[in-house]
């Protein structure tokens, strides 16, 4: 059934068809219409045979969750921004026991100055810490994400985070189709949890490792990362056959010419310019590109679905040989560039690629779609620097006067 | 879980009991089938009071859950000591996260059991004195808030003596660490309100709260036993003499346990829903010096200038008693 439903709502209740055990979590903006949600679903029962924990931080949250799936129950939170950062010693811990708990990370900036609009610098932050990470392009997919979330992070025994824009995507409501609780019964397995603590079967967990064996589990941790990709795809073919959507591929392919969704899509060619983007500005830049495509110039759209694992070679597949290629990134490595940017030029590293970082959006800066036209315009002209800032507003904030700082624009 | 049978190590009554006693009246630890949740072999110091009482608390524990007890335990010396990977010496289910969730780990633990449906088994959460007044208070006091079905135990060997033996604010006043030395116009720890967490504890009302020492194994296994026989948030505070921490001999560990209860320094206690319901009595007062004396952290106390410092434990003790009635003035 299609409906109109807040992005944050299609997410709630996506999560309760999954049936999860426990649901733990401190609130947060943006997040926290999608706890409110649950926390409603548990006291009316539409959330049932699950305990809902209030707790006192987001660092119990995860610690809180770490303990209900190693009981084995499946196991959900949601958080953002300072939240993430307040629970990331917790969150490296998850996945280092192999935990598969599924966390909604409602992207927003990070302070200071605080700000509580979207970015995706506080899921980035923590691209090394052991977690999936999917990234949602609109609610439909922030939505099916998280069955996808479910099943990987089950089956490989590694927790996921869904990353979905603030606001942009968790407060605005949008059409969207959401899996019945008896599509999802089908379709996801029953949670069985790899490790447990079982009064009958006793296990000893997070047991301290020396630096003889230390080496070989965090080896291990990275050869089950590069077996993800296969079970992202995998488990995004299963869901493309039950429900007739594209969700949780790890690069989503446009059609060169109506710039709709197209997995089959041929590879950028020599002469296109590719802009690669995650989450939300994937939509506005289907809409800026539309036009330029109309009028002829040949622009290439490449989603990321998935961060961690990084697909480097579905990247390297969808941009063929590609000259030209403009990754709009919404997190910045201070004082190196962005940090979407770093990772598909580790991809593209030996091909002819040139790459170039518009950093866009932070703290919820609106991307415009005339903004995004005038930089593939000026990428034609071979006029875009290796890092700028869109719509960066020069001598518009005073400057401390330190130094001889100059902004590369 | 199975129990293996261990050679009949009678150390006296005092010790262990039982020689002298009934069958029923016996201590767990005399018995020749007792759990063995914590197992030998394990890497703690010698004279570690923590193994000592985590010994007794989870054999207690254990026997008390019908052998269906699941345990998460904080970073520090007993989860050091036990699990060094692929070693483990532990025989129930048990996890370690990190230094300050241990509530929250078995708070989650407790909502995943409920979820299950599985109301038989327990949940026991340990913790040395950071993991616990420090680092972990906010956890715990969550996990108290929330009246979560938790046995919370903190061996509290006043320090961080995993860590090498720095201040935790278990500390108490004038005690030498590596990072409050004896040294300067106040020597060692500074002198400040202290953080009692029995007292916090008791001003969240849960149920049940106790102090204990590894002095009296047997109150201890008692106290256990009334803890897992209730329901909801419970909290025990047991005294563990660090002979490397304290600068004791491993041979007076169990001494200075007693020193600190007769000498009215550490008041072992029961209190439900925030009132004290049981204390108990000094029989012998000791003077703090018998506590004092035997640690190399306090050596600079009976050094000239120790005096005033000296006068103040007198006067904590004199409080304590007075506070808790440990001399049974007012019965």
């Amino acid at each position: 059934m299609r409906e109109v439903l807040e992005g944050s709502q299609a997410v709630a209740r996506t999560v309760a068809r999954c049936r999860p055990g426990v649901v733990c979590a401190y609130p947060i903006s943006p997040q926290t219409h999608i706890v409110e949600a649950l926390s409603v679903m548990a006291r009316t029962g539409e959330l049932s045979d699950c305990e809902y924990v209030n707790v006192e931080s987001e660092f119990s949250a995860m610690s809180v969750s770490i303990g209900s799936s190693a009981a084995g129950s499946r196991t959900y939170t949601a958080t953002a921004s300072q939240g993430l950062l307040y629970m990331t010693e917790a969150v490296f811990n998850a996945a280092g026991m192999g935990l598969p708990i599924v966390m909604t990370v409602a992207n927003r900036a990070i302070g200071a100055p605080i700000n509580i609009w979207n970015d995706q610098s506080d899921a980035l932050a923590l691209r090394d810490s052991g977690w999936l990470q999917l990234y949602a392009t609109d609610n439909q997919e922030a939505a099916d994400l998280h069955v996808i979330a479910f099943a990987v992070a089950e089956e490989l025994g590694m927790p996921a985070m869904v990353c979905m824009d603030g606001f942009v995507l968790t407060h605005a409501s949008d059409v969207v189709e959401l899996a019945s609780a008896e599509e999802i019964d089908a379709f996801l397995p029953a949670f069985r949890p790899q490790q447990v603590l079982d009064v009958d079967h006793p296990t000893t967990i997070g047991t301290m490792a020396g630096p003889e064996s230390f080496t070989e589990t965090k080896y291990l941790q990275h050869l089950r990362f590069l077996d993800a990709t296969e079970v992202i795809e995998s488990w995004s073919h299963r869901f493309r056959d039950a429900f007739g959507r594209e969700a949780g591929c790890l690069v989503s392919r446009y059609d060169p010419d109506t710039l709709e969704r197209d997995h089959a899509a041929p590879p950028a060619a020599a002469e296109d310019i590719a802009l690669v983007a995650m989450g939300s500005v994937v939509g506005t830049l289907q809409a800026a590109l539309a036009p330029m495509r109309a009028e002829g110039e040949r622009v290439r759209l490449v989603g990321i679905q998935s961060f961690r694992p990084f697909p480097e070679q579905a990247l390297r597949a969808a941009l063929g040989e590609c000259r030209d290629v403009i990754v709009i990134d919404r997190a910045l490595e201070l004082g190196a560039g962005g940090v979407l940017t770093g990772n598909v030029g580790r991809a593209l590293a030996g091909t002819r690629s040139r790459i170039r970082s518009v950093i866009a959006g932070l703290g919820g800066r609106p991307i415009l779609e005339a903004s995004l036209q005038d930089v593939v315009r000026r990428a034609r002209a071979g006029e875009v620097g290796r890092l700028e800032f869109l719509d960066l507003k020069e001598g518009g904030v005073p400057l401390p006067p330190v130094g001889a700082t100059e902004v590369a624009r | 879980m199975t129990t293996v049978h261990i050679p009949f190590l009678q150390t006296g009554t005092l010790a262990v009991g039982g020689r002298l006693l009934g069958e029923d009246d016996r201590s767990l630890q005399s018995q020749a089938d007792r759990p063995s949740s914590l197992t030998k072999g394990h890497r703690a110091c010698q004279g570690c009071a923590e193994a000592l009482a985590a010994r007794w608390v989870m054999d207690t524990a254990v026997e008390a859950a019908d052998e269906k007890l699941i345990v998460a335990n904080a970073t520090g010396c007993l989860e050091v000591f036990s699990t060094l990977y692929p070693e483990s010496a532990w025989k129930p289910p048990w996890i370690h996260s990190l230094f300050a969730n241990a509530a929250a780990v078995a708070t989650g633990i407790a909502a995943s059991l409920h979820s299950q449906g599985r109301d038989d088994v327990r949940v026991l959460a340990q913790g040395g004195d950071g993991g616990t007044v420090d680092i972990g208070l906010a956890a715990v006091s969550g996990m108290f808030e929330r009246n979560d079905d938790v046995l919370y135990v903190c061996y509290d060997n006043q320090g961080y003596m995993n860590t090498g033996v720095q201040r935790s604010s278990a500390t108490p006043a004038s005690a030498r660490t590596a990072t409050t030395p004896a040294v300067g116009r106040q020597p060692g720890a500074p002198v400040g309100q202290g953080k009692s967490m029995p007292k916090i504890a008791m001003a969240h009302e849960i149920p049940y709260v106790a102090t204990a020492t590894v002095a009296d194994l047997r109150d201890l296994e008692t106290k256990v036993r009334t803890a897992m026989s209730i329901h909801g948030a419970r909290y025990l505070h047991v005294l563990v003499p660090c002979p490397l921490g304290w600068g004791s001999s491993s041979s007076e560990s169990i001494n200075l346990s007693r020193a600190a209860v007769q000498s009215g320094i550490f008041p072992v206690l029961e209190a439900r829903a925030g009132e004290i319901t049981d204390v108990q009595r000094i029989r012998q007062r000791m003077d703090v010096e018998a506590y004092l004396r035997p640690q190399a952290r306090f050596a600079h106390l009976f050094k000239p200038g120790g005096e005033d410092a000296l006068e103040r434990w007198r006067a904590l003790a004199d409080a304590n008693i007075r506070r808790y009635d440990l001399m049974g003035e007012r019965s």
